[in-house]
């Protein structure tokens, strides 16, 4: 069985396997909304390759970090603008 | 051969702009043409600072009297011009930068305009994100910031309303001596006179005009809402737009009211080309991260370029040229057209129309280039 490890996102404990896609572990914890437009739109992620930059998030208090170019790590602490 | 306009403005950025309304509201028939879209050339790539500056005398009475003309349009500018009165910080570094702030306290409260000397520990209050130890600083509470491309679209919209026509897309050829343009495409459009208010590209349709084009980079930051709160500038930031021939850098920092910042400044010369430079975008930022360090952990969204239009004595050329009266110039306004572009469309409807102006227009006047002379004749 892979090995999992947990994160947390905008306070809720998730548990992923080893090697998961930031974005993609938003995705699975049933989060649909990365981050805000200007004018407060939902945004989430449309290329998955760090190009849009609909993905961001904060991470560990860092503020507008693609989701989709970082790997889970165990501890990490996420916000979206949910 | 009967006058189509009175007035043809060639150049659709913000002193183009700033020009037609003018004129319009004074019931002049006026033509706005530009090769590209409005405030795409300089106007589009700059910082849009609305400040006061004291490098002379006349730079102090243009700036002064333009922030002015700024505040009295300010109710009248929609949203999205993102005008915001934050005023600018002058930072000092050392004591030999504070006796410049004590300097410029007294230059500007001569004339009235509300200052404030802020010592380390107030300049620290203003601005935490700042580096400790900073020597003080002077806060100009007036100045403010606005989104330039859409202020151009504003002053373009006042003037059409007003009954002047715009068309973009256009290329203007040349100015004619007998009043009037020729397009790229062959034909003629007469008027009264033409105003060449092409910024960098002005030599083009005025040989000789002792123009040059000033590159400058910026940056663009997502948003950070508070990250500053002031337009942050260095006092070094004077040397730099002093030194007339190499290349420099000073830390220049804007809040935009969604929070985003634009982060310069770069001065080139003989840099026509619109290359963003690895090595001049590493010197802007390092010493951007000397006045805010954590500056590096932010994240920038863009870098891009532009050209600012430079003059030998660091003032615009408004009014008539020297070799045709029809051929007029609104032009030359380095960094500061954003500024001053209201004074300049104020200042140019004056000479036409033989008002009185608010201030001398002589130190202003292409007359003063006559004869090849490039360099200002007093210097302070």
């Amino acid at each position: 069985m892979t090995e999992q490890l947990q994160i947390r996102v905008n306070g809720r404990p998730v548990s992923v396997p080893i090697g998961t896609v930031l974005a993609a572990a938003i995705a699975g914890a049933g989060v649909g909304c990365f981050h805000r437009s200007p004018q407060g739109q939902a945004r989430a992620p449309l290329c998955g390759m760090g190009v849009c930059m609909e993905c961001r998030v904060t991470i560990d208090g860092r503020k507008h970090v693609r989701s989709c170019t970082v790997l889970c790590a165990d501890g990490m602490e996420v916000w979206t603008d949910e | 051969m009967s006058q189509s306009y009175d007035v043809i403005i060639v150049g659709a950025g913000i002193v183009g702009a700033a020009c037609a309304a003018e004129c319009a509201r004074a019931k002049l028939k006026v033509l706005v043409l530009d090769r590209g879209p409005i405030g795409g050339g300089t106007t589009g790539a700059g910082m849009g600072h609305i400040v006061v500056l004291d490098d002379s005398e006349a730079q102090l009475a243009l700036t002064s009297f333009s922030r002015r003309l700024w505040h009295e349009l300010a109710p009248a500018l929609p949203a999205e011009v993102e005008y915001d009165q934050c005023g600018t910080l002058w930072l000092a570094a050392d004591e030999a930068e504070m006796a410049e702030v004590h300097r410029k306290q007294q230059s500007y409260s001569a004339r009235g305009l509300r200052v404030e000397v802020l010592k380390a520990k107030a300049v620290a209050a203003a601005e935490p994100n700042l580096r400790s130890g900073m020597a003080g600083g002077l806060r100009v509470l007036e100045d403010g910031v606005l989104y330039p491309p859409c202020a151009a679209r504003f002053l373009l919209e006042e003037a059409v309303r007003t009954g002047a026509t715009l068309r973009t897309g256009v290329t203007v050829q040349a100015l004619l001596a007998e009043g009037g343009v020729a397009l790229a495409d062959g034909s003629t459009i007469s008027a009264g006179i033409s105003v060449n208010a092409t910024g960098p590209w002005s030599p083009e349709l005025t040989p000789g005009l002792p123009v040059r084009k000033r590159k400058g980079h910026l940056v663009i930051t997502d948003r950070y809402p508070g990250y500053v709160h002031h337009q942050i500038v260095e006092l070094g930031y004077l040397k730099s737009a002093h030194s007339f021939n190499k290349d420099s850098v000073a830390f220049n920092i804007q809040p935009r009211k969604n929070g985003q910042m634009l982060i310069g400044s770069s001065r080139q010369f003989d840099a026509e080309d619109t290359t963003v430079e690895q090595s001049i975008l590493n010197r802007m930022l390092q010493r951007g991260c000397q006045y805010l360090p954590s500056l590096g952990s932010l994240s920038a969204l863009r870098t891009w370029t532009g050209h600012r239009a430079a003059t030998p004595d660091k003032l615009p050329v408004i009014g008539p040229s020297t070799e045709h009266a029809r051929l007029w110039l609104a032009t030359g306004h380095e960094g500061l057209g954003i500024t001053t572009s209201l004074g300049t469309g104020r200042l140019l409807a004056d000479l036409l129309l033989n008002r009185k102006s608010e201030i001398p227009t002589d130190p202003y006047s292409p007359a003063r280039f006559a004869n090849g002379a490039t360099t200002p004749a007093t210097h302070d």
